[in-house]
C-alpha cells in the first residue's frame, strides 16, 4: 500500500465479525449489503415467476397451469416483487447507502439509526410479500391494486398489500430523508455541490421525489383497506366514493417512482462511462440540472396511465404535452451519456459492458415510450404488449443491467476481490441478447393487439405474428435465464475466489476509489477527507489529490 | 462573467417561448378544417398517424445508435494510461448544448402532438348520425343491447358503414373494451358512463377484448364484432326480435343498403 491513502494495514475489508455485529449494525455500508442481498434475493423470486409465466405463454392454450388465480399470482409477484423489492432497494437501498456516502467522502450516513430502521423495514416489507405465496388467500391484484376489483373478495388479502405498500413506503421515506441529509450537510471538506459525482446527484434527486409523493401512494393504499375492512367507500361509487380517485393518486406516485428507479440507474451509467472513457461528463453542470429538472416535470404527467379511463378529453390532451416534455431533461441525459465518449479514451472493462447493453436498452425503451405518450395512438395500444416491452426495456431490463453494471463496478470495494473479467463480459452480452429476443417480438405482437396480463391468447390462435413472437420470446427466457444465473455465480465466486483487489482497478478519480485502500469498517475514512477547490470526480487531467486532516494527535499526516 | 451567462439563459428562454405559438395553432385549430379527415375513417387515420410516430423514433434512434456506435469505436483506449479529450465547453456552448438539442426535442414533440391532436378529435368525437349501443362489462362478458332492443353477449353486430357508439358502464370492477382492428380502447367501470366510437366501414369479423386485469377470467374475456350487410343486419334484427311481419322487403333492404353506404362515404 505504499504511497497510496488507504489506511487498512492487512488489506482486508473492515466486515463486522459476528453475526451479531452483521445484524445490529449501523455501517452504512453493512446496511447497504443488507439492500443489495435483499434486492438480489427479490430479483431472483420475481425472476422465477417471469419464467413461469414466459414458459405458460410459449404457447396457446394451458402450459404449467389451467388456473387463472395461479398466473395471476406469479403476475403480482413478478411486478410487485421486481419494482418494490428489487429495484427500488438496489438503487435507493444499495447504491444510494453503499456508495453515495463514500463517493462524497462522508463517513457515514447522516442518521445512522434511521438507517439501519430503513432496512429493517424492507426486509420486513420483503418477508411479508414472500409470504404472499403461502398465505390461503394470497393478493393478486396486481401492484397497481385497482379498485373495485381491489375490494372484492376475488383479490384475496388487500390487508397484505396495503401493509406491504405502507411498510415499504415508510422505508423509503425515512432512506430519503436520511440521504438527502447526508448530501446536503455530510460532504467532504472543499467539495462543492458541483464538485459532486452523478451518483449522488441522481440519488439525490430520486429521494426529493420519493419525499414528495411516497406519502400519497401510502395514503392511497391505505384508504384501499379502509374501504374493504371498514365499508368507508371513498373508490366505492355506490356510496358517493370514485374509483378513478385511486388511479390519481396511485399514479401521482407511481410514474414519478418510474424516474425514482431511472435516475440512480443513469447515474451509475455516468459513473462508469466516465471512468471507462477517462473523460468529463458531458456538459457536467447542465446535465445536473436536467437531472434536478425531472423533479417538477415527472409531478404533472400521471394521467397517460389513465388516457382510457374516461377522463375528459382536455385532460388527456393537456397531460399528452406535459409527457413529451420529458423528452427534454432525458434528451440531455442520454446526449450528455454519448458526448461522454466523445474524444474519450474507452476500456472496455466487465461494467462496461453491462453500461453500454443498459445504454442500447434505454435508446429503444425511450424512443418506444413516445407513441404512447400520445393519447389517440395510445387508444390503439393501450395495456398491450407494446406498451409492457416498453416500459422493460426503458425500466426493467435497462435498469437491471445498469444496476448489475454498478455490483460489478463496486464488487473490488464491496467484497476486496474482483470478479472474473471474461465471466462479466459473457454473462452481459447473454442478458442484452437474451432479453432482447424475450421483448422485441413482444412489441410486435401489441402491434398486432395482443394485451398484457394475459394467460392464454385462443382469441389470437390465428395470428402468426402473435403466435410466433410469444414463441421466440420463449426461446430469449433460455439465454436470459442462464446469463442470470450465471452473474448470480460469478458474483458468489469472485465474493469467495475471486484473485485479489487492487485499489483502482477502474482508475475512477471517485472518493471512494482513491481515498480508501480497501473499505474498512465504520468511519470510512482514518480522518475527514478534503479536497481542493479545482477537485473534480470526473477530471482526469491533473486532479489534485484529496487529502487529509491530521490524524487527531500525530504529529503530521500519514 | 455573471451578467454574460444571465443573458444567454434570457436568450434560451425567449428562442423557447416562440415555439408556443405553434401549440396555440393546435389548440385553436378551426374544426371546419378538419371536419373530414380526408375521407379517412377512424382506424384509417390512427393507421397514419402511427406509422408517421414509428418512422419518426425510427430515424431518431438510428442516427443515436450510429453516433453512439461510432464513438465507442472511434476511441477505444489505445495506448496505456492514455485520457480523454473532451474539448472544454464555453459558457456559451454549454447553454447552446442544452437550448439546441431542446428546441429540436420540443420541435418533433409539438410535431407529433399535432398530429395527434387531430386523430384525438377524429377518435373522441362521435358523428351526430351514429347509432347508439350501450354496454355493459361483468366478470367476464360483454352485454351488447343495440338501438332495437336486441341484447347479445360477448358478441356485437353491427351494419356496415355507419358509425356507432358505445356507451359503456360496468356491472363490478374496472374492465377495458379494446375492438382490434378499430383501434379503439375505453375503460368501463362502476359509476361513471364512458363511451367509445368506431367505424365499421367493411363486412366481417373482429376481435374484442378486455385490457383492464379484471381477476381471474381477464384473459378470457373476450369477443367479436361481427359487421354486416344492411340487410343481413335488419333480417338479424327482425328475426332476433321474433317479429317477422315487421322485416323490410328485400328490395327496400337493397335500397337502405345503398343509402348507408353513400352516407359512409361522407362521414
Amino acid at each position: 500500500m505504499s504511497g497510496f491513502m488507504g489506511h487498512e494495514p492487512d488489506g482486508k475489508p473492515g466486515q463486522p465479525k459476528t453475526v451479531k455485529e452483521w445484524i445490529f449494525t449501523l455501517d452504512h455500508k453493512v446496511i447497504g449489503i443488507w439492500y443489495l442481498i435483499g434486492a438480489i434475493a427479490s430479483f431472483v423470486v420475481a425472476g422465477l415467476a417471469a419464467s413461469a409465466m414466459r414458459l405458460e405463454l410459449g404457447s396457446v392454450g394451458p402450459d404449467l397451469t389451467e388456473d387463472g388465480n395461479v398466473y395471476n399470482l406469479w403476475l403480482t409477484m413478478h411486478g410487485a416483487v421486481m419494482i418494490l423489492g428489487f429495484q427500488i432497494p438496489a438503487l435507493l437501498g444499495f447504491v444510494a447507502n453503499w456508495a453515495v456516502p463514500v463517493m462524497i467522502g462522508a463517513k457515514d450516513m447522516a442518521f445512522p439509526r434511521v438507517n439501519a430502521l430503513s432496512v429493517w423495514l424492507l426486509w420486513s416489507g420483503i418477508l411479508l410479500a414472500l409470504a404472499n405465496l403461502v398465505i390461503p388467500d394470497s393478493y393478486n391484484g396486481m401492484w397497481t391494486g385497482y379498485p373495485p376489483y381491489s375490494l372484492t373478495e376475488n383479490v384475496g388479502n388487500t390487508a397484505l398489500y396495503s401493509l406491504v405498500v405502507i411498510v415499504l413506503g415508510m422505508s423509503s421515506v425515512f432512506g430519503a430523508v436520511n440521504l438527502a441529509c447526508t448530501v446536503a450537510f455530510m460532504r467532504a471538506k472543499g467539495m462543492g455541490w458541483f464538485q459532486m459525482p452523478m451518483t449522488p446527484w441522481c440519488v439525490f434527486a430520486a429521494n426529493i421525489i420519493q419525499l414528495i409523493f411516497v406519502p400519497v401512494l401510502a395514503a392511497s393504499v391505505l384508504l384501499l383497506s379502509l374501504d374493504r375492512y371498514l365499508g368507508f367507500g371513498f373508490y366505492n361509487p355506490e356510496v358517493g366514493g370514485d374509483v378513478l380517485l385511486y388511479q390519481n393518486l396511485f399514479w401521482f406516485y407511481s410514474h414519478p417512482a418510474v424516474y425514482v428507479i431511472l435516475l440512480p440507474f443513469m447515474g451509475v451509467m455516468f459513473e462508469i462511462f466516465s471512468t471507462s472513457a477517462r473523460n468529463m461528463v458531458f456538459n457536467y453542470k447542465m446535465t445536473v440540472w436536467a437531472v434536478m429538472s425531472f423533479i417538477p416535470v415527472a409531478a404533472d404527467v400521471w394521467v397517460h396511465h389513465a388516457y382510457v379511463a374516461g377522463l375528459p378529453n382536455w385532460l388527456r390532451l393537456l397531460q399528452t404535452f406535459t409527457t413529451l416534455l420529458i423528452s427534454l431533461p432525458f434528451g440531455l441525459l442520454m446526449l450528455s451519456l454519448a458526448g461522454t465518449l466523445y474524444r474519450g479514451s474507452i476500456r472496455y472493462t466487465g461494467p462496461m459492458y453491462w453500461a453500454v447493453g443498459a445504454f442500447f436498452m434505454l435508446i429503444i425503451g425511450a424512443l418506444t415510450g413516445i407513441p404512447n405518450a400520445l393519447t389517440a395512438v395510445d387508444y390503439g395500444i393501450s395495456d398491450s404488449y407494446v406498451i409492457m416491452s416498453h416500459f422493460h426495456y426503458v425500466m426493467a431490463v435497462s435498469g437491471a443491467m445498469a444496476t448489475f453494471a454498478g455490483v460489478f463496478y463496486w464488487f473490488p470495494k464491496l467484497t476486496g476481490r474482483m470478479a472474473n473479467e471474461a465471466m462479466t463480459k459473457l454473462t452481459a452480452v447473454g442478458f442484452f441478447v437474451g432479453m432482447n429476443i424475450v421483448m422485441g417480438p413482444l412489441y410486435f405482437a401489441g402491434i398486432e393487439g395482443m394485451p398484457r396480463r394475459y394467460m392464454d391468447y385462443q382469441q389470437f390462435a390465428d395470428n402468426a405474428t402473435i403466435v410466433g413472437a410469444q414463441h421466440w420470446s420463449t426461446i430469449g427466457l433460455y439465454i436470459t435465464f442462464i446469463s442470470a444465473l450465471l452473474t448470480i455465480v460469478t458474483w458468489l465466486h469472485g465474493a469467495i475466489a475471486g484473485k485479489k483487489a487492487t485499489a483502482n482497478p477502474w482508475g475512477s478519480q471517485g472518493l471512494e476509489f482513491t481515498a480508501t485502500a480497501v473499505i474498512p469498517g465504520q468511519g470510512n475514512f482514518p480522518t475527514p477527507v478534503e479536497v481542493a477547490p479545482d477537485w473534480h470526480p470526473y477530471n482526469y487531467e491533473n486532479n489534485p489529490k484529496p487529502t487529509f486532516a491530521p490524524h487527531p494527535g500525530a504529529a503530521a499526516a500519514h | 462573467m455573471k451578467i454574460k451567462s444571465l443573458l444567454h439563459k434570457a436568450v434560451g428562454v425567449l428562442a423557447t417561448v416562440t415555439l408556443l405559438p405553434s401549440l396555440a395553432h393546435a389548440f385553436q385549430m378551426e374544426k371546419a378544417h378538419r371536419a373530414d379527415y380526408m375521407g379517412l375513417t377512424p382506424h384509417a387515420h390512427w393507421d397514419e398517424v402511427w406509422h408517421e410516430t414509428m418512422l419518426d423514433i425510427t430515424v431518431i434512434g438510428v442516427i443515436f445508435t450510429v453516433v453512439s456506435v461510432a464513438f465507442m469505436i472511434i476511441y477505444r483506449r489505445k495506448g496505456h494510461g492514455e485520457r480523454g479529450h473532451l474539448p472544454k465547453l464555453s459558457p456559451q456552448a454549454r447553454i447552446g448544448w442544452v437550448v439546441i438539442p431542446c428546441m429540436l426535442f420540443l420541435g418533433d414533440d409539438l410535431y407529433l402532438y399535432v398530429k395527434g391532436f387531430d386523430l384525438h378529435n377524429h377518435m373522441r368525437e362521435v358523428p351526430a348520425n351514429a347509432s347508439e349501443v350501450k354496454l355493459t362489462g361483468a366478470m367476464w362478458s360483454w352485454t351488447y343491447e343495440n338501438e332495437q332492443g336486441v341484447e347479445t353477449y360477448d358478441e356485437l353486430r353491427v351494419p356496415v358503414g355507419k358509425p356507432v357508439v358505445l356507451r359503456m358502464q360496468s356491472d363490478d370492477v374496472v374492465h377495458s373494451h379494446y375492438m382490434n382492428k378499430y383501434r379503439v380502447t375505453e375503460d368501463l367501470m362502476p359509476g361513471r358512463v364512458t363511451y367509445q366510437w368506431f367505424m365499421p366501414d367493411e363486412v366481417g369479423t373482429s376481435v374484442v377484448t378486455c385490457r383492464e386485469y379484471c381477476g381471474e377470467n381477464h384473459s378470457r374475456m373476450y369477443g367479436k364484432i361481427i359487421v354486416m350487410t344492411q340487410a343481413d343486419y335488419d333480417a338479424w334484427v327482425a328475426s332476433e326480435l321474433g317479429n317477422a311481419s315487421d322485416a323490410i322487403p328485400a328490395a327496400s333492404k337493397e335500397v337502405a343498403a345503398h343509402a348507408a353506404a353513400d352516407e359512409a362515404q361522407n362521414i
